[in-house]
């Protein structure tokens, strides 16, 4: 299997506060990857670093065959086109409407036609589901799953090989919130993705991963499936999955 | 106010005492906490408790407390800093604050590096739309302002000029005056008061929702999209902008030379033209890009630093107009002395 992302003896420092300390950790292509712990643990600071928004004090992170400490200008700015990423929040561009939003990175990077950019608006909005007669309403006019999902239209705008997602169930009701776990595993076989995302909520941990890495104690504790998690005697772990959902 | 009058009971020969609660209705664990400390007190004065009480739920209660008790760990103590750590506190924070600017500096070049290699770079459309945004529609206030600003200062130098019969000479002061520092100063402080503290706020919210995260994992980079257009756009529009103010500062000076010095406007103009040398407009003019480049620079720059807080908003919107209109005025202090040196 062909690795993505690979992470070695990664160290990030705020202050004076480590946060982690020799994280190892490996994503391969065509799976859906969790990053879980405890709150505070860094968990989203390791998917800023993978998206070049958060420096590391030490190691090395390779996305996509590029080290990221080393990278050129003009290859992050190629390497950024070929990843989309859901922010928690959705992080829709407040001052644009949702047919713009997802429009605003083929309208800068493609040569593309506006009746082309049009069609492909149309098709991402109904790929996530939304209809096309929300295409015209402003971020703030809609509903935090809405949100989502267009942010996540707009993550997919360039087809993307590869999708960050942070904590893409929270704040949604727990229907809205199985809809997005299916809608991600059709969009991973449909448009054959890899996921990487960070989770709290072990319903859709459950339903979405192929391969989990647990984050405490400034390392990675446990990476690999779900089947033999609870064999695992760190604290942590064992409370998380005490209960069952599978 | 208990804990006073229990103080005040002589305990001398007391060897027992009993907590009568048999008649208490609601117990709550603060009243639990009261009791149970009021039992170890008398423990060490080895006077024997003992309490009475019928109620189940009192007893769990106390229990509760007791147990837990046990187990507390001390909240930790707020640490005093002394003086001396509090002032390297601060030094550091500006420290710090100052490198920060630096490297905004620095960026702000660079991107303006790449707007010059290539034309493509540049971002018309973003330029144009801050331009109307932030100095077309100021144009109103801006002529009121400065209008009214004409206006006060013709009409008390009228009645000073009266006196000595030098009705004339309103024209050459106000001619220098507000070509040379009145227009270009009010103008700025109305932009930086206007326009600098929404730019502070819009980035500063486009901050705490992501959005600049979001653009620059798009490859958008903000100083290209956000910064750098907003500066440009300011430079820009500032002459305008002074002159509007020039003409309607003179019209408020023209109007009250007429009505209180009885100087037709013809005259007010002709004698404009006569004493005030076309150089001291050009001043006025040429201080515009100047205050907007700091005016912007402040205002993105304080946008930037707004940290995941509402508070931060309110706080950087707040620096970024004392600091943009303290920074225009030095500004303005420098051209002052370079130009009287220069002989201009």
């Amino acid at each position: 299997m062909q690795s993505l992302i690979n992470l070695r003896d990664v160290r990030t420092v705020f202050g004076t506060k480590v946060v982690h300390n020799g994280l190892n950790l490996t994503i391969n292509k065509g799976e859906i990857y969790g990053l879980v712990g405890p709150s505070g643990c860094g968990k989203t600071t390791v998917l800023r670093e993978m998206v070049m928004l958060q420096e590391i004090s030490g190691g090395e992170i390779e996305v996509l065959g590029h080290n990221l400490s080393t990278i050129s200008n003009k290859e992050a700015q190629k390497l950024r086109s070929e990843w989309g990423v859901l922010f928690q929040a959705g992080a829709l561009f407040s001052s644009l409407n949702i047919k713009e939003n997802i429009s605003l990175p083929l309208k800068e990077y493609t040569d593309l036609s506006q009746k082309m950019i049009d069609e492909i608006v149309k098709f991402k909005i109904s790929i996530v589901g939304l209809k096309s007669s929300d295409a015209l309403l402003y971020p703030s006019q809609i509903s935090g799953g809405m949100k989502k999902k267009s942010a996540l239209a707009r993550a997919l705008a360039m087809d993307p090989k590869l999708l960050f997602l942070d904590e893409p169930t929270s704040g949604l009701d727990p229907i809205s919130a199985r809809e997005f776990d299916a809608l991600i595993l059709k969009l991973r076989d449909l448009l054959d993705l890899s996921i990487v995302m960070v989770s709290h909520d072990l319903q859709s941990i459950y339903a979405t991963l192929d391969r989990v890495a647990i984050i405490d104690e400034k390392k990675i504790i446990y990476e690999g499936d779900l089947k033999n998690i609870k064999n695992s005697t760190n604290k942590f772990i064992q409370t998380f999955f005490r209960s069952d959902f599978e | 106010m208990y804990q006073k009058k229990i103080d005040k009971i002589d305990l001398l020969g007391v060897k027992e005492v009993d907590f009568n609660l048999k008649e208490v209705v609601y117990f709550d664990t603060a009243a639990s906490i009261f009791i149970n400390s009021l039992r170890e007190d008398f423990f060490q004065k080895n006077i024997k408790t003992n309490i009475l009480v019928t109620n189940k739920d009192i007893i769990d209660t106390l229990e509760l407390v007791k147990n837990t008790k046990k187990k507390l760990e001390p909240l930790p103590k707020e640490t005093k800093k002394t003086f001396l750590e509090y002032l390297g506190e601060i030094s550091y924070d500006y420290y710090r604050g100052f490198l920060a600017f630096v490297l905004f500096f620095g960026k702000v070049f660079l991107t303006t590096l790449s707007y010059l290699a290539s034309i493509k770079n540049i971002r018309y459309k973003e330029i144009f739309f801050e331009m109307n945004e932030s100095a077309l529609k100021a144009l109103g206030i801006i002529s009121l302002t400065s209008f009214l600003v004409g206006l006060v200062i013709a009409y008390q130098s009228a009645f000073q000029l009266k006196i000595y019969g030098a009705n004339i000479f309103i024209v050459d002061m106000l001619g220098i005056s507000i070509f040379r520092e009145l227009a270009p100063l009010m103008t700025a402080i109305v932009i930086a008061g206007r326009s600098g503290s929404a730019f502070t706020a819009q980035i500063g919210a486009m901050k705490i929702t992501e959005e600049l995260d979001a653009m620059r994992t798009m490859g958008f980079d903000p100083y290209l999209f956000l910064v750098l257009p907003r500066i440009i756009a300011l430079m820009i529009t500032m002459p305008l902008l002074i002159f509007v103010a020039d003409i309607m500062g003179l019209l408020g000076g023209i109007i009250v030379s007429y009505i209180d010095l009885g100087i037709s406007g013809s005259l007010f103009i002709e004698r404009l033209n006569e004493v005030v040398a076309p150089k001291h407009f050009f001043i006025g003019l040429i201080k515009g890009p100047f205050f907007a480049f700091l005016i912007a620079s402040i205002g993105v720059y304080r946008g930037l630093m707004v940290k995941n807080d509402t508070q931060s908003i309110g706080f950087n919107t707040t620096k970024s107009v004392v600091e943009s209109i303290f920074a225009v005025i030095v500004c303005d202090a420098l051209f002052s002395i370079i130009f009287t040196n220069l002989g201009i």
